[in-house]
């Protein structure tokens, strides 16, 4: 049994004491209450929720108000950027994929158009569509899981059970679309790896009404809310020349009043193409952040819906580059076991064609071969700027892939949105923040 | 890499051979060992700047250079760079000593973590390549080009150009080459310049780039590093600047983008931060500290930020080894990506 409070040691902090496994009462009936006087450093998560172990945030309390906070990241250390240098170009969206979870499909696309720009390659326009549907899709189910956990944090269960059953329909059409739930590896250098499947027109007609009702759903059960404001508006205020001197995009961006938002100001893809709006709001706090948000799943439903009906009027076509030398040579099928290739490709390359043979087997094994030079592609993604910067040196491998993951650059942001304010407001602009840690530590 | 093969690894060393005559399943403990024996002595050769010579044989990863370091047995200047595959076999086997001693250089007793000493399919050399598709030249990572590119840039590149070098007085000294290349702009500027010109970038008001949307580096390192020459001084100086950090601008006032880009040394690898113009740079360049090594002089708070405080090494140098355990699975065993045969 140890005693209650620590032997204090001399140390520049003061008198230490440690309270792990011990109780309060024991400490305060000896010492009195040493939280009167005294600075108590606490370590916030890693149990915090929505970064599940891999974030702390080390907080010097004055009584509950927090006078310094620091976050505290590297748990989930993955190593993506160096193991894509010993793939192919091809297999590396198979790991960038898993870099950012939540918005796998952003960082598939920066780095394929990162690619495209380096091999001065030309996408059908099927692709660009498919991609455009696809990413919106994807910020619709990551701003999703933003309200999901950050209402959880809150103490709105139903928000988080609404949020992941509404992600769970962006999953489904997601998996009917890529074949896989996450991590899908779809979108690929040179257009995508496989077209919609035959079923996508009823699927992508059910989704879309599906989510209409969700987020009228979740305006219905949180934005009048007594609780859901108080606990929001005010609270961790950031301006716009403080989200852009430590380099804050995004949502937060536009939740301080500026409309920067680059589908709109560098738009890439078809994006010019649709009528959207980038909302914005002027507080600049959490609770602008959440209407931003909120705004921002409808307008991508509105691209989704544009684009679906773009996609038709351009009816079929290729979905990978016609460059032979680029193009994956393999043409996946959704079969009764998961995804494989499609019998016909199988059929012509071991059956009737030697040079369709040799094709496959050179791109499969060896990939192809970039010019050297280095591209940078940002893109808009649901945290901000999400850019990647490829070199390449002419060899069939990526020289040096990085990511400029918003989730990593954004938490910079959490002292100054945390520091003066009250602990419990701590979780809310954490959650407002939407941090990914897999993107922070790629 | 087909599982389907039904051993790729015959012709490995002798430990693995015994445990397949065996036919026991190596325990995993025992491999462990044995793989943790040989990547730690590679962990070492890392700390203490492995020679050029060592490395090359020890990567068989993708550097283009280690075939020609590799050629260097070879009469030096017997072919010219870049020339047709056919040449560098025709002219590798009229040289039979040359020949020898090459794979006897190549021969190493101990048992090697890597696949033997075999490289490529059916020993060839090269990226075996006979399709006609592996011609492209394999340039040297670019690293910093030795003429910019020619003018007009086209665009507002010249503008931008033109701004900087009127802006800040000391641009002929700072600045060494400007690239134009698929439609994004490059300064190479010299190292002790880049705190001073990002805040120029960002206070001029014909500049404003208020943004520094990204800031990392890149590892140059070839495995031959100072030993093969490209012909050109000024060249070979740059090459031992291995180390490029990379600042990439936005101007959210004139939706511009520039990049710019500062070499160092592994020796000297001091740059200026410039976290004090650009707050942003605060933990960028923490990870670019802790990923490649760049110390940035007057940074606040220069810890590591990704890896242990006290971890050794800088994880994305191209020295530093990947790592990784053979995968077995139904009897074949696969080598780690980095081990594996790979092309150029």
């Amino acid at each position: 049994m140890s005693t209650p409070t620590a032997d204090s040691r001399q140390t520049n902090e003061g008198k230490v004491y440690t309270v792990t496994g011990g109780d309060w009462d024991d400490l305060f009936d000896e010492t009195g209450d040493p939280l009167e006087d005294e600075k108590l450093v606490i370590n916030l998560g890693p149990q915090h929720p929505s970064t599940h172990g891999v974030l702390r945030i080390v907080c010097d309390l004055d009584g509950e108000s927090v006078e310094k906070a620091r976050a505290v990241v590297g748990y989930l250390h993955t190593g993506i950027e160096k193991n894509v240098e010993y793939r192919t170009y091809t297999q590396a969206p198979t790991f960038l994929t898993r870099a950012d979870y939540l918005s796998p499909l952003f960082t598939e696309a920066s780095y394929a158009m990162s690619v495209e720009r380096l091999l001065n390659a030309d996408v059908p326009i099927r692709a660009d569509i498919i991609r455009v549907i696809t990413m919106e899709i994807c910020r619709i189910s990551s701003h999703w899981i933003w309200l999901a956990t950050g209402g959880m944090e809150l103490g709105s269960t139903t928000a988080a059970t609404n949020g992941f059953r509404a992600r769970n329909y962006c999953l489904d059409i997601l998996e009917n679309i890529t074949g896989l739930r996450m991590n899908h590896a779809y979108i690929r250098p040179g257009g995508v790896a496989q077209d919609l499947a035959a079923d996508f027109d009823e699927a992508f007609t059910w989704w879309a009404d599906k989510m209409d009702d969700e987020i009228d759903g979740v305006e219905r059960l949180l934005t009048g809310q007594p609780i859901w404001i108080r606990r929001l508006k005010g609270v961790g205020f950031l301006n716009v020349p403080g989200c852009l001197q430590v380099g804050v995009t995004g949502p937060m961006l536009r939740a301080a009043g500026l409309g920067w938002d680059l589908r709109k100001t560098e738009p890439y893809l078809t994006y010019d193409e649709y009528d959207f709006e980038v909302p914005t709001h002027d507080a600049g706090d959490c609770w602008s952040r959440y209407v931003v948000r909120v705004a921002e799943m409808r307008e991508s439903l509105k691209i989704c819906r544009q684009a679906f009906e773009h996609l038709k009027s351009e009816g079929p076509g290729p979905v990978m580059v016609e460059d032979k030398k680029i193009g994956w040579p393999a043409q996946l099928s959704i079969g009764a076991d998961g995804m494989g290739n499609s019998l016909e490709h199988v059929k012509h390359i071991m059956g009737q064609s030697m040079e369709a043979l040799i094709h496959h087997f050179k791109l499969v094994t060896e990939g192809f071969r970039v010019p050297a030079g280095q591209a940078y592609v940002a893109i808009e993604g649901p945290r901000g700027e999400l850019g990647a910067h490829v070199v390449s040196d002419g060899g069939t491998r990526p020289w040096r892939v990085h990511l400029r993951e918003p989730s990593f650059i954004n938490l910079q942001a959490l002292p100054a949105l945390s520091e003066g304010g009250l602990l419990a407001d701590v979780i809310a602009s954490v959650a407002s923040l939407d941090p990914v840690m897999g993107g922070c530590d790629r | 890499m087909s599982i389907s093969t039904p051993n790729p690894n015959s012709g490995k060393d002798e430990t693995r051979e015994d445990t397949k005559e065996n036919a026991a399943p190596p325990r995993p403990s025992a491999r462990r060992q044995r793989r943790g024996s040989g990547s730690s002595a590679k962990r070492d050769e890392t700390a203490t700047e492995a020679t050029p010579a060592t490395d090359a044989a020890e990567q068989p990863a993708d550097d283009g250079q280690a075939s020609d370091a590799k050629d260097a047995a070879a009469p030096e200047g017997s072919k010219p760079q870049g020339a047709a595959e056919g040449d560098e076999v025709a002219a590798r086997v009229t040289d039979p000593t040359a020949f020898v001693s090459h794979a006897r250089s190549e021969f190493d007793p101990t048992p090697a973590p890597q696949a033997s000493g075999r490289r490529g399919l059916f020993g060839v050399e090269g990226s075996g390549d006979t399709s006609g598709m592996g011609g492209l030249v394999t340039q040297a990572g670019s690293g910093i080009p030795s003429v910019s590119s020619p003018r007009p840039y086209g665009g507002w590149f010249d503008e931008v150009a033109d701004i900087f070098a009127k802006a800040y007085p000391q641009w002929n000294k700072a600045h060494l080459a400007t690239m134009v290349d698929r439609g994004e702009i490059t300064f190479y500027v010299e190292k002790s310049h880049i705190a001073k010109i990002m805040q120029i970038a960002r206070d001029n008001s014909s500049l404003r780039f208020e943004l520094l949307s990204s800031l990392s580096g890149v590892d140059y390192y070839r495995g031959d590093g100072g030993v093969s020459s490209t012909g050109d001084p000024q060249q070979d100086e740059y090459r031992k600047q291995r180390l490029h950090v990379v600042y990439h601008l936005t101007s959210m006032t004139f939706r511009r983008r520039v990049r710019f880009e500062v070499a160092t040394t592994v020796e000297d690898p001091h740059v200026p931060t410039v976290s004090e113009v650009y707050p942003t740079a605060d933990w960028q360049e923490r990870e670019t500290y802790d990923m490649f090594g760049v110390i940035f002089d007057g940074h606040h708070a220069l810890t590591r930020i990704l890896m242990p405080d006290d971890w050794n090494g800088f994880p994305q140098r191209k020295d530093y080894p990947l790592g990784g355990i053979d995968v077995e699975y139904k009897g074949a065993s696969i080598p780690p990506p980095d081990q594996r045969r790979s092309y150029k």
